[in-house]
């Protein structure tokens, strides 16, 4: 039952550690980002559409792959509108972040009824890692991370170590983070904000699309043209986790916990036997984020930029 | 004279209709953009459909102005929040739960007279919004936790808790949703039915939409004319400088979110006492009219005057689009249309102050054409003067 509830975990911690990163990238550059859940749904929405199409053509992990970029590509192509309006139209990101989330299932359920005159796109799930060799066998570790896996949970790991590395060891960065903090001092010495600006929103477009799939394939074998609110959540584990990467890592998992004993709550005796409603078990993740950001908010974490548009003549 | 009139025009609420109505026309473009692309030869029925279905009868109309209701009151509250400088994306939640607070009474205080219980059932709906809408508020005065953040998090927990109390209080099994209203608490028609009517049947428009034109009046009101919303507004325009004013700045915050909050709710239970055998059904969706409140309010530019004609309009053209579904469409074409028309809406004051420069432009050049022509003719009277001497 333990190894059950950190293998659920996973499944809700990647995509959650994936999206949050996303969001960091966007909002270490200045642009605030209330799109990401908009991102994710359309990400997923193609990446599962493609799945599903291509599924009994080609081979089991390659497909999800390929479903992962091409996620990935949608949601960047999706995330250059919130660029631009935020970017070069100077707008209030809040809103382009609105209208993008409205946009987001409109799109998947018309597309997908006008391809198949269904709203749900089914896939079936062949993507499951039963045992990864050799490191499934190792005793504790192996059954909680390398049995009952997908090949996402590692790959999310893998992209919180190379956004650590790119925020925090190279020049690009620096000046991303610069360009959140500071835009005039960044152009000051050179940086071209706008583009900064345009590479942390579309990397953010890029993690969310993919985000999305991460979240659905293990979950789910069917899209519903949702991702359950999970771009939001993602957001607040980027405020819960201080803009900061280990420190969303330590707020995924705390989500993903969460939700892993919203999903399995009565499998396990002690908290079946509390005889709380499941409503109850479903609500905890946003009222646990309501109570943390209640405790730290106070001394906020955020980029000084974020949500502000760049402004050459603005002091 | 007439320049001076088209100046005025265009400084103030002209250009706003001006550009509000160019943004709805690309939004719409694009929509009718799609649908060509996913059937051309469905496409132009479809296009009749969306932009003549409202007015074809009166009892179609009365349905458009049915379904503004709804959308006026979450648009209002979310324009209210957005003059005080709050973003209230949690209309949604508000709009449930004083839904779920007006069914709740119509159902039980069978002690109160239908009369009585309409107007109770109502006070309570607005009484839930604004305590719904109070934790975001309370948590950005005291605490300092984003409202959009906040917003979205109550969202989700007034759908769960609703879930939770119709499932365990108001339940109908056999409809999988809450029980229906007795009749006699459904809000009044006062003859909206002869008016609003076809050959068929009536338009379920009943005195709801007199009640949202009433509310957006207050706000307008309130909000331009007393002393507490110039109060309210500051607090939005410049949190500190309300502050050194001597303006209790947390309080602000809690009552605009508050206000916000009871107008949605409101909505939610004027929408779910209209007559119409509507029902809360127990999905984890959230209410639709939330969001729909934001495209409203933007789109009306977040003026209470604005709020209803956009919310009429984006009723307009929703029942124009569910119509179009016979010819082979989905629905959520109108959606695509109005998110579109909101990221447009996005940048309006860019668009603004561009068709007004555009327009100065023109009449710039305009004005200097006749001048020099007036210049011209003087000179030359001028020439011809020195000839003479």
């Amino acid at each position: 039952m333990f190894y059950f509830v950190v293998q659920n975990t996973m499944f809700f911690l990647i995509p959650l550690l994936v999206v949050a990163l996303g969001g960091l990238f966007s909002e270490r550059s200045g642009i605030v980002n209330i799109a990401l859940e908009g991102k994710m749904l359309v990400g997923a929405f193609v990446g599962i559409l493609f799945i599903s199409t291509f599924q009994d053509r080609l081979p089991g992990q390659p497909i999800l792959l390929i479903a992962l970029i091409i996620a990935a590509l949608t949601g960047m192509a999706l995330s250059f509108f919130h660029a631009y309006a935020a970017i070069n139209m100077k707008a209030d990101q809040t809103i382009s972040g609105v209208a993008i989330n409205m946009f987001a299932p409109a799109f998947a359920i018309y597309v997908s009824r006008a391809v198949s005159g269904h709203q749900q796109v089914h896939f079936s799930d062949q993507f499951r890692l039963e045992r990864v060799p050799h490191l499934g066998d190792i005793p504790l570790i192996g059954p909680m991370f390398f049995q009952n896996a997908y090949i996402t949970t590692y790959l999310g790991f893998l992209i919180l170590a190379i956004s650590t590395f790119v925020l925090y060891k190279t020049r690009f960065g620096l000046r991303l983070r610069a360009c959140g903090e500071h835009p005039h001092a960044a152009d000051s010495v050179g940086v071209n904000v706008a583009k900064m600006r345009y590479a942390g929103v579309l990397i953010s477009g890029a993690l969310a699309g993919l985000g999305g799939v991460v979240l659905v394939v293990p979950t789910s074998t069917t899209f519903n043209a949702t991702v359950s609110g999970y771009g939001f959540l993602a957001l607040a584990v980027l405020i819960f986790g201080g803009w900061r990467p280990l420190h969303i890592l330590f707020a995924a998992f705390f989500f993903g916990f969460m939700q892993a004993i919203a999903a399995s709550y009565s499998g396990i005796d002690f908290l079946r036997n509390l005889e709380i409603p499941a409503h109850f078990y479903r609500m905890s993740p946003y009222i646990a984020t309501l109570i943390v950001l209640a405790f730290t908010s106070k001394n906020t974490m955020a980029p000084k930029a974020a949500g502000q548009p760049y402004d050459k003549g603005g002091r | 004279m007439k320049g001076d009139f088209m100046d005025k025009f265009l400084k103030g609420s002209g250009l706003s209709i001006v550009s509000s109505v160019a943004v709805v026309i690309a939004g719409m473009l694009l929509g009718f953009i799609v649908l060509f692309i996913s059937n051309a030869s469905q496409a132009p029925a479809a296009i009749v459909t969306i932009l003549t279905f409202g007015f074809s009868s009166l009892r179609n109309f009365g349905d458009v102005l049915y379904f503004a209701t709804p959308i006026i009151m979450t648009g209002l509250s979310v324009g209210f929040a957005y003059k005080t400088g709050l973003f209230n994306i949690g209309a949604s939640g508000q709009f449930t739960f004083g839904a779920f607070v007006a069914v709740y009474i119509a159902l039980n205080f069978e002690f109160l007279a239908p009369p009585l219980r309409i107007i109770a059932a109502l006070a309570a709906a607005m009484l839930a919004g604004a305590l719904w809408a109070a934790i975001p508020g309370l948590l950005k005065a005291y605490r300092n936790v984003h409202e959009v953040i906040s917003c979205i998090m109550t969202n989700y927990i007034g759908m769960f808790l609703v879930n939770y109390l119709i499932l365990t209080t108001i339940f109908d099994p056999m409809r999988a949703s809450s029980q229906r209203v007795p009749p006699s608490t459904h809000i009044p028609i006062w003859g909206l039915d002869s008016i609003f009517t076809d050959a068929v049947r009536a338009s379920p428009l009943n005195a709801s939409i007199f009640v949202a034109i009433f509310s957006a009046l207050l706000m307008y009101i309130i909000l331009d004319r007393t002393t507490f919303g110039y109060e309210l507004k500051a607090c939005g325009l410049n949190k500190d400088a309300a502050k050194y004013a001597g303006i209790n700045e947390n309080r602000s915050i809690i009552f605009s979110m508050m206000i916000s909050g009871a107008l949605a709710g409101l909505g939610g239970g004027m929408h779910f006492l209209s007559g119409a055998g509507r029902t809360m059904s127990v999905a984890d969706v959230l209410a639709n009219e939330g969001f729909m409140g934001i495209s409203v309010s933007l789109l009306g530019l977040n003026h209470p005057i604005g709020i209803i004609f956009s919310g009429v309009l984006i009723a307009y053209l929703q029942r124009g689009g569910f119509n179009i579904q016979p010819l082979g469409f989905a629905q959520e074409i109108i959606e695509i249309a109005i998110a579109v028309i909101i990221y447009f809406c996005a940048f309006v004051l860019l668009v603004r102050t561009q068709l007004g420069n555009v327009i100065a432009k023109t009449a710039a050049i305009f004005g200097n054409f006749i001048k020099f022509g007036a210049d011209k003719s003087s000179k030359s009277a001028k020439s011809t003067k020195g000839k003479a001497v």
